[in-house]
């Protein structure tokens, strides 16, 4: 199982700020998770699209597409970060 | 290292006082305060709500602060950031840093505040008349994270 969350503009526009789910076993790396819920089509599509500025941390470090994902994993999804 | 992220004001003299209190060998105390503005990319700001990732934010912050140990000569570093609703005028960012001289505090508090702005994850959301809006990262601000970069 892995967790999602989802922050700021992506949390209004999915509709959601946390999920849990079992991606199929091809599912490896953020990048195909990514992929994965872009599959979803919508919002996930066009918000998760590559071209998109999305930063996605794993186990609350900021990490890239290829990053794998541990089981059990907290992924989060957000846009880049505006604090200060 | 201290570390909060909290919804309520701080006292910015009060926190500078027990910073520092009682060290001796401190020699200088720089200090950032970022305040909310009512303006931002020409259209009124009349409240602001600063969104975060609650543990990252803090782990985040605290490696900020670990990472300018590693680059000056620093005694401690003191950050508080502010969430929640927040009003034109209102605190949101203390950033202080001690050392014995001033220009390794001067450096690390802005190399510290850099870093925050494009690596701690919070986000602003603001409200105008023309409804409300999220903020969007600035590339000047990733510029100046960028002049920190080692080469």
């Amino acid at each position: 199982m892995i967790t999602i969350l989802y922050f700021a503009r992506l949390r209004e526009t999915l509709g959601t700020d946390r999920e849990q789910i079992a991606p199929s076993p091809e599912v490896a790396t953020v990048g195909q998770l990514a992929a994965w819920l872009r599959a979803r089509g919508g919002a996930w599509e066009s918000e998760l699209a590559p071209e998109k500025p999305v930063r996605v941390a794993v186990n609350q470090e900021m990490a890239s597409a290829d990053a794998p994902l541990p089981d059990g994993a907290e992924v989060a999804f957000f846009p880049p970060v505006t604090g200060g | 290292m201290t570390v909060r992220v909290q919804q309520a004001d701080f006292d910015f003299g009060a926190e500078i006082a027990a910073f520092r209190a009682g060290n001796p060998r401190i020699g200088a105390v720089a200090s950032f305060l970022g305040l909310v503005r009512d303006v931002n990319d020409d259209a009124a700001v009349r409240e602001m709500t600063l969104e975060h990732y609650p543990g990252m934010t803090e782990k985040a912050l605290e490696d900020i602060v670990a990472e300018a140990k590693t680059r000056w000569d620093i005694y401690d570093a003191l950050v508080i950031h502010r969430v929640g609703p927040l009003l034109p005028c209102d605190q949101i960012v203390l950033v202080a840093v001690s050392s014995a001289h001033r220009g390794e505090a001067f450096a690390a508090c802005e190399f510290i505040m850099d870093y925050l702005k494009t690596r701690a994850p919070f986000w602003k959301k603001e409200d105008t008349p023309a409804g409300a809006r999220w903020v969007d990262a600035r590339e000047t601000d990733d510029q100046a994270a960028q002049r920190w970069q080692k080469r």
